[in-house]
C-alpha cells in the first residue's frame, strides 16, 4: 500500500512541483488550497504525511498543525511544514511538526526527508502507548 | 461763682498736671521703665485725632447737617482695619531710617529729595493753619462765652477787636510757649517724645470724660432719654430731617464718599496722626490694640453729638451758635461745674492737637524747609561750631511762627466758615500726601518727579479752590465776592468753586475731585514716562520690599570717612559729649577696646548717617555726610545688583521653571520622535520580510522545475514544456516583484527621477486604453471613455501617469467578470484640476478593504480562497505617484456594485 500525501499550498506552481516529486517517489496525492480546504481532507483522505505551507488563506498552517495534534486519531500523521520565512522555524516545530523546509528548498532532500518521516514513523515512541 | 480767675486758674491747673504726667513719663522713660510702651496709651494717644473740631464742632454739624457729621469718623474707622498692612509697614520703614516727619518719610521714599522735603513740608504748614486757627477760635470762644456766665452772649467777630485785646492772640501765645517747653526739651525727634505722648492719652481721657457727661446731663437731666429728645425733635419738621443720612440736611451721596476718603487720608497722613502712629510708635504690635480701641472711642464720643445737637436747637433760640452747643447748654441750667469740666474737655483737645500738631510740624520745618538752606550756606558748612542749639532754636521759632499764622488765618478767614469747614480744608491739604504715601509704600515705580508733579499741582488746585476763596469769601487778598461768582477776569469756565463747569457739588468734594485728578494723574503719568535714577530705585526698593530686609538697610555708602570727622560732624548736631558717647557704644558693639580703633569704613559712615538723620532727616543728613565721607560714585548697574538680588533670584527661578517645561516638551518630542523612529524601523522590518517572503515563492517554483527537469531526463515532451512554461511565468513573475520593489524604493527614498512637464491627460487616458486593449479583448470585457473636448493642463511626468492608469485599467480588468465586464473612463474638469475616473462592475471591496488595498504587499481577491495575481504593490505605487504631483488618489465601493478608482491631480491654468 503506497503511503498518501496531502500537499497543502496556495501557489498553483508550488502545487505542481510537489504534485510531480510526490507522484513520481509512489506516493498517493491529494491538493489543498487553503487551511480550512486542508482540515477537510486529512479528514476525508487520512494522508501519512501532510506538506503544510506557513501562509495559507482563511487558516495559517500552524493553525492547521495545531488542530491535527489536538485529535487522538490524527495523531500518527506526520506534517512536514514548508516555510517562506527565513529564521522564524521554530515555531512549526513548536506547533507539533515533525520537519520543516525552508523555501526555495531543494527537491531530492525534500524526497528524503518526506521518505525518512514516513519510514521512521513507527519507530516513534506513540503518544498514549 | 465762675468768675475769670477761677477759670483762668482752673486752667493753668490742668496745664500744670499735664506737665507733671509729662515729667514723670520722661523719667520713668529714661529709667527704662516707658509708660507709653502700652497699647492702651498708643490706642488713646491717637485719639488726638478728636480736637475741639469735635468738641465743639461736631455737634454744630449735627444742626445744621444732622447725621452729615458722621462721615469724618466712618473714614477712620474704616481705614484703621488696614493698619495692619499700612502703617505696620510705615513703622517698619521709619524706624529702619529713623525718620523724624511726614515730610522726611516721603522726602527719603523718593531718593532722599530735599525738595520733596521741602515741598511736602510747606503744603503741610499752610494746609494745617486753618486747622490750627480752628483750635485757637474754639479755645477762644468758649473762654469768652465762659466769662459772660451766667449770661450766654455770643463773642465779638473776630477782628473787632485789637490784637492786644484779643484773647485768641494769648491763646496762641501761651500755647507757643506750652508747646516749647512740651517738645524741644530733647533735640533727636527720633527719641520719642514719651512724655507728650502720656499726656495726650490722659487727654484723650479728659476730653471723653468731659464729652460725655455734657451728653448725660443734655439727654438725662436736661430731657428724659435719648426717645424723649428724638420725639421731640420728629415733632418738628426742621429737625427731623436731621437724622436722614443721604439727601436732606445730611448731604449728598457724593460728599458723603469724598468725606469718608478725605478722613480716611486724614487718619493717616494729618503731621500729628504720622507723629503718634508712627514716629512715637513703640512697638509694632499695639497697632492691634488699637485697630479696636480706636473706633470705640470714636464711637463713644460720636454718641452724644445727635442728641446735644437736637437739645440745643429745642432749647435755644437763634441767637445761639451751634458750635457753643455743648457748653451753653451746661450754662443754660446753671451747671457751673460742668460748664467748667466742657471748657476743660475743649482745652484738652484743643491743646492736645496743637501740641502735636506744631512739634511734628516744627520738626519738619526744621529738618526738611530750614536745615538743607542753611547747610547750603558755606559759614555752617565749613564752621567748626556746635549746631544743636541752632536747631533748637529754628524748632522753637517755628513753633512761634506756626502758631502766629494760625493766629492770622483766624483773623482773616475763621469767620467765613464754622469750625467744621475750617478742619475739611485742612483735611483736603493733608490728603494731597495719599497718593505719593501709599504709592510709595507699595510701588516701586513711582519716581521722584512723579511725586514733585503730582504733589504740586494737587496743593495749587487745592489752593484755588479752597483756599482762595476763604480767603475771598474773608475780603482778603483784594479778592471780592465777585472773583467767586464770575471767575478770574470774568472767565466763568475757571471759577474757584465750580472749576470747568463742575456743579452740583459741594465745595469740599468739588476740590477733593480736582486736586485728586491732578494729583493722581500727574503722579502715575509722570512716573510712568520717566526714568528712575540710581538712589531713587534704591530707596524704593528699601521702602517698597521692607519686609524682606533683614533689618540693615541697604549697602548705601561704598565710600570711607575718617571715624574722627564722623564724630565731630555728629557732634556739630548733637553735642560733642552725645557724639562720643555714640561712638563708644558702636566701638563696644564691635567689640573694640576704644573709639580710635574704629575704622572709617561703609558701616561706620551709615551708621553716622543713621544717627544724624534722627537729628535732621534724612535729606540733610545725606548731605552732611556727603562733606566728610568720599563716596565712590554708584552705578545704576551695582544698585541693581545689590538691590534687586530677590528680584533677580525670583526671576532666575522662573527661568528655571521655564527651562524644565521646555526640558519636558522636549523630552516628550524625543520619546514621540524615537516611537515614530521605532515604527519606522519596525515597518522597514516587515518590508524587508514581506518582499523576501514574495521574492522566495516564485523562487521555489523555479527551483523546483529546474531540479525536475534536471534530475528526470526521461520526462515526456508535453510534460517538459509545461515545466519550462512554469518556470518562464515565475520568473517573470520575480523580474516584476523587484522592479517594483526597486521602484517603491526610489520614489520613497526621493531617489526617483520624475520628467515632468505639461500634459494633455487625454492624451495619455487614449494610450494607456490602447496599451491595454488586448487585455479587454481576451478577458471580454468592455471599455468606454468619456473625455471633455479640451481639459486644463496638468504638470506631471508621462511616463508615471501612464503607469498608474495601466495599473488601474489592468485592476479594473482582472475583477471584472469574463465576458459580462464594463469598465468606463470618465476625464473632466475639477474644482482646481482635472479628475480621472475607472469604473468597474466587479464584486466591489468591503469597506474594511478600502484601506488596506493602497499598503504595500495587500491584496484583496474576489475570493479569499484565491490569491490575485499581481506583487500588491502597485496600488501603493499610484498612490504615490499621483501625492507627488500634489493630487489625490482613492477608490469608491461597496461590495457587489463594483469600484470606482479616481484620482485628482491640480492643474496650474486652473487655481
Amino acid at each position: 500500500m503506497s503511503h498518501r500525501i496531502l500537499i497543502a499550498e496556495d501557489e498553483e506552481s508550488i502545487v505542481a512541483s510537489l504534485e510531480f516529486l510526490m507522484r513520481r517517489s509512489g506516493f498517493e496525492t491529494r491538493t489543498a488550497a487553503d487551511g480550512r480546504e486542508a482540515l477537510q481532507c486529512v479528514a476525508d483522505f487520512h494522508p501519512d504525511l501532510v506538506i503544510l505551507d506557513l501562509m495559507l488563506p482563511f487558516k495559517s498552517g500552524l493553525e492547521v498543525c495545531a488542530e491535527i495534534r489536538a485529535r487522538p486519531e490524527w495523531r500518527e500523521t506526520r506534517v512536514l511544514m514548508l516555510t517562506a520565512r527565513g529564521g522564524a522555524n521554530e515555531e512549526g516545530l513548536l506547533a507539533g511538526a515533525d520537519d520543516y523546509l525552508s523555501k526555495p528548498f531543494a527537491t531530492r532532500e525534500l524526497v528524503a526527508r518526506v521518505r525518512a518521516l514516513l519510514v521512521l514513523a513507527p519507530l516513534r515512541p506513540e503518544a498514549g502507548s | 461763682m465762675l468768675e475769670g480767675w477761677v477759670i483762668v486758674g482752673a486752667s493753668f491747673a490742668y496745664i500744670g498736671l499735664l506737665f507733671a504726667i509729662a515729667f514723670y513719663a520722661d523719667r520713668r522713660a529714661d529709667a527704662g521703665r516707658s509708660v507709653i510702651a502700652n497699647p492702651w496709651i498708643y490706642s488713646l494717644s491717637l485719639a488726638v485725632y478728636a480736637t475741639a473740631w469735635t468738641f465743639y464742632g461736631s455737634v454744630g454739624r449735627a444742626a445744621s447737617d444732622g447725621v452729615g457729621f458722621l462721615p469724618i469718623y466712618i473714614g477712620p474707622t474704616l481705614m484703621i482695619v488696614l493698619w495692619w498692612l499700612v502703617v505696620r509697614k510705615m513703622i517698619r520703614i521709619a524706624k529702619l531710617n529713623r525718620t523724624t516727619s511726614l515730610a522726611d518719610f516721603v522726602a527719603a521714599r523718593y531718593g532722599r529729595s530735599a525738595l520733596i522735603g521741602g515741598l511736602v513740608t510747606v503744603i503741610a504748614v499752610i494746609g494745617i493753619l486753618p486747622y490750627i486757627s480752628l483750635q485757637l477760635k474754639a479755645i477762644s470762644t468758649s473762654f469768652q462765652i465762659l466769662m459772660e456766665y451766667p449770661q450766654i452772649v455770643m463773642p465779638a467777630k473776630a477782628g473787632a477787636l485789637s490784637v492786644m485785646q484779643d484773647t485768641a492772640f494769648y491763646v496762641a501765645l501761651f500755647l507757643a510757649m506750652f508747646t516749647i517747653a512740651f517738645g524741644t526739651r530733647q533735640l533727636d525727634a527720633a527719641e520719642r517724645h514719651e512724655g507728650m505722648v502720656a499726656a495726650i492719652a490722659f487727654e484723650s481721657i479728659v476730653k471723653l470724660v468731659a464729652f460725655l457727661a455734657v451728653g448725660v446731663f443734655v439727654t438725662f437731666v436736661m430731657y428724659d432719654g435719648p426717645g424723649d429728645i428724638f420725639e421731640r425733635a420728629a415733632r418738628r419738621p426742621d429737625l427731623a430731617a436731621l437724622m436722614t443720612p443721604f439727601g436732606g440736611a445730611a448731604g449728598g451721596y457724593a460728599s458723603w464718599v469724598w468725606l469718608t476718603v478725605l478722613s480716611m487720608m486724614a487718619i493717616m497722613f494729618l503731621p500729628r496722626q504720622f507723629q503718634v502712629a508712627v514716629i512715637e510708635n513703640v512697638d509694632e504690635r499695639h497697632v492691634k490694640r488699637a485697630m479696636w480701641v480706636f473706633p470705640l472711642y470714636m464711637l463713644a464720643i460720636n454718641l452724644f453729638v445727635l442728641p446735644i445737637a437736637i437739645g440745643g436747637l429745642l432749647h435755644f433760640p437763634d441767637n445761639v451758635d451751634a458750635d457753643t452747643f455743648v457748653l451753653t447748654l451746661p450754662m443754660a441750667r446753671g451747671n457751673e461745674a460742668l460748664a467748667l469740666l466742657v471748657f476743660i474737655g475743649g482745652l484738652s483737645a484743643a491743646t492736645g492737637m496743637v501740641i502735636v500738631e506744631t512739634i511734628a510740624l516744627s520738626t519738619m520745618v526744621c529738618n526738611d524747609l530750614v536745615m538743607p538752606l542753611v547747610l547750603r550756606l558755606r559759614k555752617y558748612r565749613l564752621a567748626e561750631r556746635d549746631l544743636s542749639t541752632l536747631l533748637l532754636d529754628i524748632r522753637r521759632a517755628a513753633i512761634v511762627a506756626i502758631l502766629m499764622m494760625g493766629y492770622f488765618y483766624y483773623l482773616l478767614a475763621g469767620e467765613a466758615y464754622a469750625l467744621v469747614s475750617i478742619g475739611l480744608i485742612s483735611f483736603s491739604a493733608v490728603a494731597q500726601f495719599g497718593p505719593v504715601m501709599i504709592g510709595g509704600l507699595y510701588w516701586k515705580g513711582a519716581t521722584r518727579a512723579g511725586a514733585l508733579t503730582g504733589l504740586t499741582a494737587g496743593f495749587l488746585v487745592w489752593t484755588y479752590t479752597l483756599l482762595l476763596p476763604a480767603f475771598a469769601k474773608s475780603g482778603w487778598l483784594g479778592f471780592g465776592i465777585e472773583f467767586l461768582e464770575r471767575g478770574p477776569f470774568g472767565i466763568e469756565l475757571l471759577r474757584p468753586t465750580q472749576l470747568f463747569g463742575l456743579t452740583g457739588l459741594d465745595q469740599i468734594t468739588h476740590a477733593m475731585i480736582w486736586s485728586f485728578i491732578a494729583n493722581v494723574g500727574l503722579y502715575i503719568g509722570v512716573s510712568v514716562l520717566g526714568r528712575q535714577s540710581a538712589a531713587e530705585h534704591a530707596q524704593a526698593t528699601l521702602f517698597v520690599d521692607v519686609y524682606k530686609q533683614t533689618g540693615e538697610r541697604g549697602l548705601q555708602w561704598r565710600g570711607t570717612a575718617s571715624a574722627s570727622s564722623l564724630q565731630t560732624l555728629l557732634g556739630r548736631f548733637q553735642g560733642p559729649a552725645r557724639a562720643a558717647e555714640l561712638f563708644s557704644a558702636y566701638a563696644r558693639e564691635r567689640g573694640l577696646k576704644s573709639v580710635e580703633e574704629l575704622e572709617g569704613d561703609a558701616e561706620l559712615v551709615r551708621y553716622a548717617e543713621l544717627q544724624l538723620a534722627g537729628t535732621i532727616g534724612a535729606a540733610s543728613a545725606r548731605a552732611m555726610v556727603a562733606t566728610v565721607a568720599q563716596e565712590d560714585p554708584l552705578g545704576i548697574d551695582e544698585v541693581m545688583t545689590i538691590l534687586d538680588e530677590a528680584s533677580q533670584v525670583i526671576a532666575y527661578s522662573h527661568r528655571l521653571e521655564d527651562q524644565q517645561r521646555e526640558l519636558e516638551a522636549a523630552t516628550s518630542e524625543l520619546k514621540a520622535a524615537n516611537d515614530r523612529l521605532k515604527e519606522l524601523d519596525r515597518m522597514k522590518d516587515d518590508f524587508i520580510s514581506t518582499v523576501t517572503h514574495e521574492l522566495r515563492t516564485p523562487l521555489t517554483s523555479i527551483r523546483a522545475f529546474s531540479e525536475i527537469l534536471h534530475d528526470n531526463p526521461d520526462l515526456d515532451a508535453a510534460e517538459r514544456q509545461r515545466f519550462l512554461g512554469l518556470v518562464i511565468k515565475e520568473s517573470e513573475r520575480l523580474t516584476r516583484l523587484i522592479n517594483q520593489v526597486l521602484d517603491l524604493a526610489k520614489i520613497e527614498s526621493g531617489l526617483a527621477l520624475w520628467n515632468t512637464g505639461e500634459l494633455d491627460l487625454r492624451e495619455i487616458v487614449v494610450d494607456a486604453v490602447n496599451a491595454t486593449s488586448p487585455l479587454f479583448r481576451s478577458k471580454g470585457v468592455a471599455i468606454e471613455t468619456a473625455m471633455p473636448a479640451l481639459v486644463p493642463a496638468v504638470v506631471a511626468d508621462r511616463d508615471r501617469l501612464t503607469q498608474v492608469l495601466l495599473n488601474l485599467l489592468s485592476n479594473a480588468v482582472k475583477f471584472c467578470p469574463a465576458g459580462t465586464g464594463r469598465v468606463q473612463v470618465r476625464l473632466a474638469a475639477d474644482i482646481g484640476g482635472v479628475l480621472v475616473e475607472v469604473r468597474d462592475n466587479g464584486p466591489g471591496i468591503s469597506p474594511e478593504h478600502q484601506a488596506m488595498i493602497f499598503e504595500k504587499f495587500r491584496q484583496v481577491g474576489d475570493t479569499l480562497t484565491q490569491k490575485p495575481s499581481g506583487t500588491g504593490l502597485g496600488l501603493s505605487i499610484c498612490r504615490r505617484i499621483i501625492g507627488h504631483f500634489g493630487g489625490r488618489l482613492w477608490v469608491e465601493s461597496a461590495p457587489g456594485r463594483g469600484s470606482v478608482f479616481s484620482f485628482v491631480l491640480p492643474c496650474p491654468t486652473a487655481s
